[in-house]
């Protein structure tokens, strides 16, 4: 297991500060009338730390295959819908419901952006927009995607989705930027996060006495999340891959 | 024998014929391209899990052509064979239209082809696409010098000989790059192989000596210009090298594929389950596009034919887009094993086959691609002296 590492500060990175540096700026940006476009939370710039490894833990145990709080809560947060088009319609996040082939063996987990340490996504982006934060979470500049989809190409989780038609006013949130011809995925609430809160997905499972997601900081000893990781054992998804995502499931 | 004269081709009936459907064509296509920019990707058939449709296809192949549409000239000024000098300017200027067809395609596919401007200046240095970025810009500066050396006065043939070479190595590169782009992706099992590269340089030599073989032979048949049967003969045994080259990569590339248990799964979906794709593997890519144009140029008697030679080039030229099919959409179209061991399915298509269906909009989109390229060349050989007035036999000389 190799966890909490995040990679030497790279051309991404740089783009990263230069972006946030701008958040200020680009907070004025208007989108369409009404909707003031802000980067993922305004002063997270000084929020983004290299201490911090932000993660979650997915207990595949605890997780039921009928509920879908998770998926509903990131939903309402971030303004992404079911539309009736299961082909073309963002998921940010999904349940996936898996049987074991030898025993049979039935369960249910949630998949997101993996927010992988050596991010696909990030190393196939021809201009920077994919890009990893200092703390590890993974976004898209949305100013930047030129909507090539290469990023989808080399995600090995699916994690992301290309918005195919235009974005209605009232899906649009001023903390999720979203537009026509663009990729997008989750951004682990990096708005929440960098107020000092959790995502959505963990707050509604834990709402929903599951308790399945739990959210926390990898870097920290202390946390929660890094003594569960240090005492039970856990898996990284396609682990094969060696990209050390920061999403960990348990009991898979 | 006469000296070799370049002329420009006339603006005869036939010619002006050909530039009125390639007209219709190219307008069809920004019908299409303006109908998809205004409601959004969602009037095509691509989606979430084909994410790289028939645009892309027709995009790859055009480029894939490109550089191997230079084959001509690299093989008259780099490898000396006089035979092919008098072909090799318009083998540059076909190389350099065949990819500004394909990237016209590629960058208006884009979600937002509006935003090039950011592909061109903010590069990732750590991206093979930002690279094919710079590969091809490259490409059209070195191929265009190329051009220009090659059509002006009394240029020693050394300095044709130094910027053909480095235009064939950056055609080599390009390629490579072009490979590349599927070769690096380790998240899909249909792709993660780096023989993707040396598999595309070759499809390159095979498809653009195809386009080259149709594109010439049908401007000398428009313009009234000799041909002769020897150096079409040539060409043609030239082209069953390549198809087999082709055939060889891929039976490689399939084999290894198989021995490794991982990827088994793609390969009995592309080899035997994989319906359209297993079809367009078998018969268009290796029978028609493989088998039969390696049988008609090598055949004892009717190989010698100028027929054989230009039906081959047909056949490769569907081989090959079949063949791109094939690993652009069929290997998307496999599911992703992000749960090994288990059998997936949830509300974003885990664990099925992915259905795609190309609209008619990115089919007309993508022939407009091919007829901007041919328009560019027509163009191209109407303003430039790019095709000698007679390529027979008797004419072009020997060795």
């Amino acid at each position: 297991m190799k966890l909490p590492a995040l990679g030497a500060e790279n051309g991404a990175e740089m783009n990263r500060r230069k972006f946030m540096k701008n958040a200020a700026a680009v907070a004025t940006v208007a989108l369409a009338p009404g909707i003031t476009l802000t980067a993922f939370g305004g002063a997270a710039d000084a929020q983004a730390s290299p201490d911090s490894r932000w993660g979650l833990l997915i207990d595949v145990s605890k997780c039921s295959s009928d509920c879908d709080a998770c998926v509903t809560a990131c939903s309402k947060e971030n303004g992404w819908k079911d539309k009736g088009n299961p082909l073309t319609d963002a998921q940010w996040i999904r349940k996936v419901d898996l049987v074991d082939n030898e025993t049979g063996r039935e369960i249910s987990a949630p998949v997101m952006c993996q927010h992988c340490d050596d991010a696909p996504c990030v190393d196939v982006c021809p201009t920077t927009a994919s890009f990893k934060r200092a703390d590890g979470i993974v976004l898209v500049d949305k100013h930047a995607c030129i909507g090539c989809r290469y990023c989808m190409m080399a995600c090995p989780y699916k994690a992301r989705s290309f918005i195919h038609e235009e974005v209605a006013d009232e899906d649009r949130k001023s903390w999720a930027p979203r537009g026509r011809g663009t990729v997008e995925s989750c951004t682990l609430c990096v708005h929440r996060v960098d107020k000092g809160e959790t995502p959505a997905c963990a707050v509604a499972c834990g709402e929903t006495g599951n308790g399945a997601i739990l959210f926390g900081d990898l870097m920290d000893p202390e946390s929660e999340i890094a003594k569960r990781l240090a005492e039970y054992p856990s898996v990284a998804l396609r682990d094969d891959l060696g990209l050390n995502p920061g999403v960990r499931y348990q009991n898979l | 024998m006469e000296r070799t004269i370049y002329r420009e081709i006339p603006a005869s009936r036939p010619i002006i014929q050909v530039a009125v459907l390639l007209g219709v064509f190219i307008a069809a296509a920004a019908g299409a391209w303006f109908y998809i920019e205004h409601y959004g990707h969602i009037v095509t058939g691509m989606n979430n899990q084909i994410v790289w449709g028939m645009p892309h296809v027709f995009a790859i192949f055009l480029i894939v052509a490109a550089s191997g549409a230079l084959n001509v000239a690299s093989i008259a000024s780099v490898f000396g064979k006089t035979p092919y000098k008098p072909m090799a300017r318009l083998s540059a200027l076909l190389a350099l239209a065949l990819l500004a067809g394909g990237l016209a395609v590629l960058v208006l596919d884009l979600g937002r082809p509006d935003r090039l401007i950011i592909a061109m200046t903010k590069y990732n240095f750590g991206s093979i696409f930002a690279w094919n970025v710079i590969l091809y810009n490259g490409f059209f500066v070195v191929v265009g010098a190329y051009l220009f050396v090659q059509m002006s006065r009394s240029m020693p043939y050394s300095i044709i000989r130094t910027v053909g070479t480095i235009a064939f190595v950056w055609r080599l590169i390009l390629t490579t790059g072009t490979g590349s782009i599927f070769g690096w992706l380790v998240a899909r099992t249909a792709y993660d192989a780096a023989i993707m590269a040396p598999l595309f340089i070759a499809m390159s030599f095979a498809i653009g000596l195809a386009v080259f073989v149709l594109v010439l032979t049908a401007t000398c048949r428009l313009t009234d210009r000799a041909i002769g049967p020897k150096i079409l003969d040539r060409m043609g045994n030239l082209l069953g090298v390549f198809a087999a080259a082709v055939l060889y990569f891929t039976i490689v590339q399939h084999l290894s594929n198989i021995y490794v248990a991982e990827h088994s799964g793609i390969e009995r979906f592309i080899l035997l389950e994989g319906g359209i794709y297993t079809n367009l593997f078998w018969i268009g890519q290796i029978l028609i596009g493989g088998i039969i144009p390696i049988i008609l140029v090598y055949h004892p008697t009717g190989g010698k034919k100028p027929a054989s030679t230009i039906v081959a080039s047909a056949l490769v030229v569907i081989g090959g887009f079949s063949q791109i099919y094939v690993i652009v959409v069929g290997g998307q179209a496999f599911p992703l094993e992000i749960f090994p061991g288990f059998t997936a399915s949830s509300s974003f298509s885990d664990g099925i086959i992915n259905s795609y269906v190309p609209s008619y909009l990115e089919i007309l989109f993508g022939f407009g691609g091919v007829a901007l390229a041919i328009a560019i060349t027509g163009f191209g050989m109407k303003v430039l002296r790019i095709l000698p007035t007679n390529l027979s036999d008797v004419n072009i000389g020997q060795e």
